[in-house]
């Protein structure tokens, strides 16, 4: 275990989160304590335990390929933080 | 027209129904109480008094044309995870910041259809992650309930906060809630009033603001077993745009309500009795054990020996459901955006000016579960632990027909008091997390109070697809303890 500094900032970078420096070590104190706590579960015996993904077994149904919703652009847009023309308006991607 | 705000929701209905009142008199008295009380409560985020009004004429006009609905003219709250056409809603996060919805959660949908008015959106933790209403961006809600004697403010509880709050205060006749670990039934023992989680897959979750997918689940928060009742069964049903959504039929749940339950097997869960239990709640365990008796219930104690290990699988699963869920905050399409130099660097602004302390807590710990190295050792594990907590569950129901047990370890506690220490916070799910991972409907409602006259609530947990002896159960409980306290107006 033993989450740092480097691992919170790793992480960070994953989850697309701006961590100011000085928050790394703090950050990295709490999550261990609550990974620390999480540790127990080492303690239970899962062999041959399938691990439950639903929490009802349930079959996904499946529904006729058919288009029933569409043509919402204003709609879709109308939160935008930026749009134009129709368009979302994003920062630069390609050079 | 104060006594219309404390009617319950049947009582209400059947005033409407009957033209003792109009739907605009009792909506109206509703929006006063609202304005008098919410600078104080801080209950909800959002009024909407021309929406409720307008709503409440229309639902006038049907009752005079015999064309009323099953809740026609009821002036109800709405957590703010429930998306409003129309209506800005939030999550009590900055980063939806003014969002409108376009389109309207089917919950919601399902009320209108029915004739409810709707009052305006209810304070919650942001996005649902939290046990005392803090983490919401709009500030706490307060309380309406206070020790005696003291004037120090407390928790109305969380997620469901503002819900709870609305309710005990006679500021809406019931609301919409959800709960994901606890966020109904936990703030429902914490101001007096009657919550319930369902079976997961009863309420659409389409159109609420999603935390954790496979736990998340939407159910009311009202002042009695037989309202909380009423308003389930408008809520619930069958919706295509929800693949989690039981395809199967709505009982007429307040038909339980004041059924016999002489006969039936109840499992006071051994596991559940922890040596940290504050005495009152132990004892009054001990009453409602004796209520059920008294009613003709069989007593049984079970075993449920993965309990200890339910809150920290779901610190695993909900977290990284959540961030996996709360991935789709990047600043472009809705919600807050701050620039950065490049597009990663906005992504990671938008998201650490939009989500508070707990939220960012949380996705980090989901991302780590998941992240490469660790999701077996964590994420999977938890899976598999999950499971044994069902079956768990299924073993116990095998002998009894439902399971009683204290909703939460303490009653409400003082704003601020565990905000330093994260897993004293979680805590506070012990006993209701457990129904969320094995899917299950669990019931609290008030049962008496401490000796400082805070409320205190029990909680049953039944089989899937059995709410109905929940209410069963819950309306002979009701009866018993006969609970008709209200907090004293200090607002």
């Amino acid at each position: 275990m033993a989450v740092d500094a480097a691992t919170v900032k790793k992480v960070a970078r994953l989850a697309r989160l701006a961590v100011p420096e000085a928050r790394l070590e703090p950050l990295a104190k709490e999550l261990n304590a609550i990974i620390a706590w999480i540790e127990q579960l080492g303690e239970v015996d899962t062999d041959g335990v399938e691990p439950m993904t639903s929490a009802v077994a349930v079959k996904l149904p499946m529904r006729e390929d058919v288009i029933t919703d569409g043509a919402q652009r204003d709609k879709v847009l109308a939160n935008a933080p930026k749009s134009a023309d129709g368009f979302f308006v994003v920062p630069k991607v390609v050079e | 027209m104060s006594a219309l705000t404390a009617l319950t929701l049947k009582g209400a209905l059947e005033g409407l129904a009957s033209k003792q009142f109009s739907s605009e008199e009792i909506t109206r008295a509703h929006i006063a109480a609202i304005e008098a009380a919410n600078p104080q409560l801080n209950a909800y985020v959002l009024t909407t008094p021309e929406k409720a009004l307008e709503g409440a004429r229309a639902a006038d006009a049907r009752i005079a044309a015999g064309e009323a609905r099953p809740l026609e003219g009821a002036p109800i709250g709405i957590k703010d995870l429930f998306c409003t056409e129309g209506v800005r809603s939030t999550a009590c996060s900055k980063i939806l910041g003014n969002f409108i919805p376009p389109y309207e959660s089917t919950v919601t949908a399902n009320l209108w259809r029915e004739g409810a008015v709707m009052l305006g959106k209810l304070n919650l933790d942001e996005f649902a992650m939290g046990s005392s209403n803090e983490s919401s961006a709009f500030g706490p809600v307060v309380n309406p309930w206070k020790s005696r004697g003291s004037n120090q403010p407390l928790t109305p509880g969380g997620s469901s906060g503002g819900s709870a709050a609305a309710v005990a205060a006679d500021l809406c006749l019931a609301a919409t809630a959800t709960d994901t670990g606890g966020s109904i039934r936990q703030p429902a023992a914490f101001t007096g009033t009657v919550g319930i989680k369902p079976t997961y897959g009863r309420c659409s979750r389409y159109g609420i603001v999603a935390f954790a997918s496979s736990l998340d689940q939407a159910g009311p928060i009202a002042k009695t077993v037989e309202d909380a009742a009423i308003l389930l069964r408008a809520m619930a049903g069958h919706d295509q745009k929800d693949s989690t959504s039981l395809n199967i039929e709505v009982p007429d749940f307040a038909s339980f309500v004041g059924k016999s339950v002489k006969g039936l097997r109840i499992g006071v869960p051994k596991e559940y009795r922890l040596d940290s239990m504050p005495a009152e709640i132990a004892a009054l365990w001990d009453q409602g054990i004796a209520w059920l008796k008294a009613a003709g219930c069989e007593i049984r104690e079970v075993s449920l020996p993965h309990t200890k290990y339910a809150l920290p699988a779901y610190y695993i699963i909900a977290p990284a459901e959540a961030s996996s869920n709360l991935a789709r905050y990047d600043g472009m399409r809705f919600g807050l955006r701050q620039e950065g130099g490049t597009l990663t660097e906005t992504y990671e602004n938008s998201r650490a000016a939009g989500f508070g302390a707990e939220v960012q807590r949380r996705i980090l710990i989901g991302t780590y579960v998941l992240s490469a190295g660790y999701y077996d050792a964590y994420y999977l594990k938890a899976l598999k632990v999950r499971r044994r907590i069902a079956d768990d569950f299924e073993a116990a129901f095998t002998e009894v027909d439902a399971l009683l047990t204290p909703t939460a370890p303490s009653a409400a506690f003082g704003l601020g008091e565990r905000v330093a220490d994260p897993i004293a916070m979680y805590l506070n799910d012990v006993f209701t997390v457990t129904t969320n991972l094995a899917g299950l409907p669990g019931l609290s409602l008030p049962a008496g109070l401490d000796s400082t006259g805070l409320p205190l609530g029990l909680q049953l947990i039944g089989r899937p697809l059995d709410e109905g002896t929940l209410f069963s159960l819950a309306g002979a409980m009701e009866d018993a303890a006969g609970f008709r306290s209200k907090p004293e107006k200090w607002w």
